[in-house]
């Protein structure tokens, strides 16, 4: 019987150092920023161009950038897919971009762009995390 | 700034390569096993892209 067995004894907290914080804050703000600044050049670099392209590609096909909003569920959600870009997010708004267009089918596609952009870029800031805390090479 | 006019698979194809770097990077621990995820994970989006792409034309004909 495997019962009753202390997992936690097995599995040690993970370490929470400065860099196992700053990794995924710098990865929010700039997509691949948390691979940077652990010298992973290569990976940090491949992420960067993947979701930046994605995002600037979202924009220029004319997709939607969601604010805050209460209203329907897939408008709340698109606000939290979007807001994963972090500084792209932010500085997109402060320019007026994403308005949206509802004439052209293609600006759905970009507001998919934008929307994926910032999933992508909440899983680099956990696979940065891991880097940080020793859990990933 | 004037719109960007990309064709369905045009943008499915983008999608399907930033996704899959993406994927590649970070769900693997090697360099080997991130390139063979990447592949993988392409390889699904674009097929599945062919496939949903051949079932609506079976559904409209």
């Amino acid at each position: 019987m495997a019962a009753n067995v202390d997992v936690s004894a097995a599995t040690p907290a993970p370490e929470i150092t400065a860099k196992a914080v700053m990794a995924p804050v710098v990865g929010f703000l700039v997509p691949g920023g948390g691979h940077l600044i652990q010298k992973k050049w290569g990976r940090g670099l491949l992420l960067m161009v993947s979701i930046v392209a994605m995002f600037v590609l979202g924009l220029l096909m004319e997709g939607k950038l969601y604010s805050f909003n209460t209203g329907d569920i897939l408008d709340i959600l698109g606000f939290f897919g979007d807001i994963g870009s972090g500084g792209m997010y932010f500085v997109g708004k402060m320019m007026d971009l994403g308005q949206g267009n509802i004439a052209r089918a293609t600006a759905d596609y970009g507001t998919k762009y934008l929307i994926v952009a910032g999933l992508l870029n909440i899983v680099a800031m956990a696979d940065a995390w891991h880097i940080a805390i020793g859990k990933k090479p | 700034m004037s719109p960007l006019h990309l064709s369905h698979f045009t943008a499915a194809l983008l999608f399907a390569v930033f996704a899959s770097v993406v994927f590649g990077i970070t769900q693997r621990n090697t360099t080997r096993e991130m390139i063979h995820y990447g592949a993988y994970c392409f390889a699904l989006f674009i097929g599945g892209v062919i496939v949903a792409g051949w079932a609506m034309w079976l559904l409209k004909h």
